[in-house]
């Protein structure tokens, strides 16, 4: 077949590895944060449902991070064998960038995870508190190198090319702070903090609806729901600055986006329509005049371009782009009315008492992941047909690679994945499915002492075990 | 006075490398030795040994790949794509032993297929990983700034023995291992794995050694042109000598000395790859200068590294000596 040539799966296995890998840092992010959270309060208050909660999810942190980690060693591979001639032009610029975040972040956060994970009564609750922000402050940095890289691709700055053809730094400040990366790091960090929030908010509320009277249900379901109300209208914001943003610099994406495929003073904000990209419009729409420039030039009769201003072979995909942007908004709205109403039965004292409520959390409970992918749709498809915007296309990105091998191995992942991050998810369900519990233990029965990296971290851990192994009979 | 940024950082990723070889090498080991050993509760003590350090040592391929792009975007570009199927098979395998860590623990019935996870996983990326090393070494074609051969090129005679090759050698560190770190039944199990390998790890490196030469004419003269061969021929003489420590401790029941010694074997197998290797970092076609990224991006970086690696040895040190000592099947030490 014509369409699935090597190039074509060589993005699809792009696609694929990195959606399943974007899911764990979304998650692990907010939750590293969280745990530093709970860790504070606890220190502050001394109440035991704190330290139970810590525990609780902690270990689902564990195994959250586990296949992040796994997923992620998986796509530093992968640029090499399927985008070498990326990697030869870009890597002089951006190989530096992800050298920092693997020897920063990655080290931080493996180096301090062990103590986290074992060693509170080994290093006392004030060391062990920093290696929590130290965690927290690891899944910061990885988030922030990722996405400099990132951004740089979509807003080149602080380069020159070289006779060899590669991309060379010429001010590595400019590189970092490239025009779309402040917008980009406080929206996924935000994306991050609101998609951790509404699982914890899902799994307290499956806890209340079994029993109310559950603190550290309540407790979690509290603060999940504070997030909501307070994370998800700046999330909105921040998006509204991110569109901007993106229209100063790419607004051939944002065309895609709210579906323009002709320019004109005055554009309507489309709600909904099926994009006909070969006719060049949008049938059945639901638009509200006007709206579209108002948003997006902050004036009532704003030009904006439409996709036809650019040649056909430099627009992106409409219908995913239209389409991934509307799943990622109306999620993020749906968030805000969730919050809301949170916040009204708080105020009306009925938090723990509102099952449709608690109904609603928890079908709410996913909503983070499917928001962060739709979104990272929008950005990754709508900056087609490049990866370095303006400068390399994707097509003269690609190693020149037999479709059969791309093919075959795309196969291999898809089937290893399955396996793999299925049982992962199924455990990590099991975990949230058991209530929290007083004197909640740090780990499963039987789990030897790892470090889930190394350093002090196992050290305090194989202390910790000293006492255990003398209690056992001498074998 | 100026530094030579790009010898440097290929001293800086081969020492990635050769760490990540010897660290994980003794963990992959661990897990091929996995079915030679019966019964549960010896699994859990094998495992136990390894679980504390196993994604320390694994970090490190990751520094040394993620390095390699970042300084030698060109060789990453050229030796990726010529590797294809080796790397990913390694990857997949790499997955499978990593997760199987967790979720051993976290199920009784399903226990087995975590067993044949760890093991299935650990030989396929150990295999793949010599695989992808003898691909290299046998030469890569090159043409322009990209690999120019098929996507089966890896695969040849030669590269099946070194695959076979790292796959025992990793055995033997694992045995080596166990051997340092078990008692009573594992231990002596390890014993018995360790007089089979160490031998049959000797006659493989000896194997390839001898191979290697007639593959191309560039590597007979670094290893037997003058002056060369007298900076060469101290390297075959030093693994002579190590495999005698080897198969005498082993046969005096000695705990450290056969780990050490097959930590030895695995050394003066890099450096005998340098020698061959040297000043080329794809073999015979681009040399570490062509390769390098220009300087800023190596300084960069640099500050950065000299700073981080000494730290990350630093506690990588702290945390094998606390856990120094036997393991025993609950996780504790003792």
């Amino acid at each position: 077949m014509e369409s699935f040539d090597a190039l074509t799966l060589a993005r699809i296995q792009f696609a694929f590895t990195v959606s399943f890998h974007i899911i764990f840092p979304a998650f692990t992010i907010g939750l590293a944060s969280y745990l530093a959270v709970l860790n504070a309060l606890w220190l502050r208050t001394v109440q035991g449902a704190y330290l139970d909660l810590f525990n609780y999810w902690k270990k689902i942190f564990a195994v959250a991070f586990g296949m992040g980690v796994v997923s992620g060693i998986v796509m530093s591979y992968q640029i090499g064998t399927n985008w070498s001639v990326w990697s030869d032009k870009v890597g002089p610029v951006l190989g530096p960038l992800m050298g920092y975040e693997v020897l920063s972040a990655f080290f931080l956060e493996a180096g301090f995870l062990g103590v986290m994970l074992f060693g509170r009564e080994r290093v006392g609750p004030k060391l062990h508190f920093l290696a929590t922000l130290m965690v927290a402050l690891g899944t910061f940095m990885s988030a922030f190198w990722i996405l400099s890289v990132n951004s740089w691709m979509q807003t080149p700055a602080g380069y020159a090319i070289n006779e060899a053809g590669q991309f060379i730094a010429t001010d590595w400040w400019a590189v970092i702070f490239n025009p779309s990366f402040p917008y980009r790091l406080v929206h996924m960090l935000l994306a991050a903090y609101l998609t951790t929030a509404l699982v914890v908010g899902a799994v307290g509320a499956l806890h209340l609806l079994r029993n109310r009277a559950n603190p550290a249900a309540r407790i979690m379901f509290s603060m999940a729901m504070w997030m909501a109300a307070v994370v998800a209208p700046l999330q909105i914001a921040a998006g509204d600055f991110h569109g901007l943003n993106t229209l100063e610099h790419q607004p051939a994406k944002v065309a895609a986006m709210e579906g323009h495929f002709d320019t004109h003073a005055g554009a309507p904000l489309i709600l909904f329509g099926i994009p006909n990209a070969a006719e060049g419009r949008i049938d059945y729409q639901v638009s509200i005049p006007y709206l579209g420039s108002l948003i997006l030039t902050h004036q009532w009769d704003g030009v904006v371009r439409g996709l036809n201003e650019w040649p056909a072979d430099q627009r992106p995909p409409v219908g995913i782009v239209f389409w991934s942007f509307r799943i990622m908004v109306g999620i993020g709205f749906a968030m805000l009315g969730l919050g809301a109403w949170g916040l009204w039965l708080r105020y009306r004292r009925r938090l723990y008492d509102a099952p449709w409520l608690h109904r609603a959390a928890i079908a709410m409970g996913p909503s983070g992941f499917v928001a962060v992918l739709a979104g990272w749709i929008t950005t990754e498809v709508g900056r087609q047909p490049w990866t370095v915007y303006g400068l390399l296309t994707t097509a003269q990105s690609a190693s020149r690679i037999d479709a059969a091998a791309v093919g075959a191995s795309l196969l291999a992942f898809i089937i290893v994945y399955f396996i793999l991050f299925g049982a992962g998810t199924f455990y990590i369900l099991r975990l949230m499915n058991a209530a929290p519990h007083s004197h909640e233990s740090g780990l499963a029965p039987g789990q030897p002492i790892r470090a889930a990296g190394i350093m002090p971290a196992p050290a305090m851990a194989a202390k910790d075990a000293l006492p255990t192994a003398e209690k056992e009979p001498v074998s | 006075m100026t530094l030579d940024l790009p010898l440097i950082w290929a001293g800086l990723i081969a020492f990635a490398v050769l760490a990540y070889v010897i660290l994980d090498g003794f963990d992959l080991g661990v897990g091929i030795l996995f079915p030679l050993v019966r019964g549960e509760r010896h699994r859990d003590e094998m495992m136990n040994s390894v679980a504390p350090v196993w994604d320390g040592n694994e970090t490190w391929l990751v520094l040394g790949g993620g390095g390699l792009f970042a300084v030698f975007p060109l060789a990453f570009a050229i030796i990726m794509p010529a590797l294809y199927a080796p790397i990913m098979a390694m990857l997949l395998g790499l997955v499978f032993r990593g997760v199987a860590f967790e979720f051993r623990w976290k199920t009784r019935r399903g226990q087995f297929l975590w067993d044949w996870a760890f093991a299935g996983g650990s030989i396929l990326a150990g295999f793949a990983q010599g695989v992808a090393l003898g691909a290299l070494v046998q030469g890569i074609p090159v043409e322009g700034r990209a690999y120019a051969g098929g996507w089966w090129d890896w695969l040849t005679p030669f590269s099946l023995l070194t695959g076979v090759a790292l796959t025992v050698g990793y055995g033997l560190l694992g045995a080596t291992w166990l051997i340092l770190k078990t008692e009573g039944h594992v231990q002596r199990r390890a014993y018995d794995i360790a007089f089979i390998a160490a031998p049959a790890t000797i006659l493989l490196i000896g194997l390839v050694s001898l191979w290697t030469p007639f593959l191309n004419t560039v590597y007979a003269t670094r290893w037997f042109g003058w002056p060369h061969v007298l900076l060469a021929i101290p390297v075959p003489l030093a693994v002579l000598g190590v495999s005698y420590v080897l198969l005498r401790g082993l046969t005096e029941r000695r705990e450290l000395s056969p780990f050490l010694a097959s930590l030895a074997l695995f050394v003066l197998c890099f450096i005998g790859l340098g020698v061959s290797f040297f000043p080329h970092i794809v073999p015979n076609s681009v040399t570490i200068w062509a390769a390098a990224a220009p300087d800023n991006s190596l300084t960069f970086l640099l500050v950065g590294a000299a700073v981080l690696i000494p730290l990350i040895l630093a506690y990588t040190a702290y945390a094998y000596w606390v856990f120094r000592g036997k393991v025993n099947s609950v996780g504790g030490y003792h």
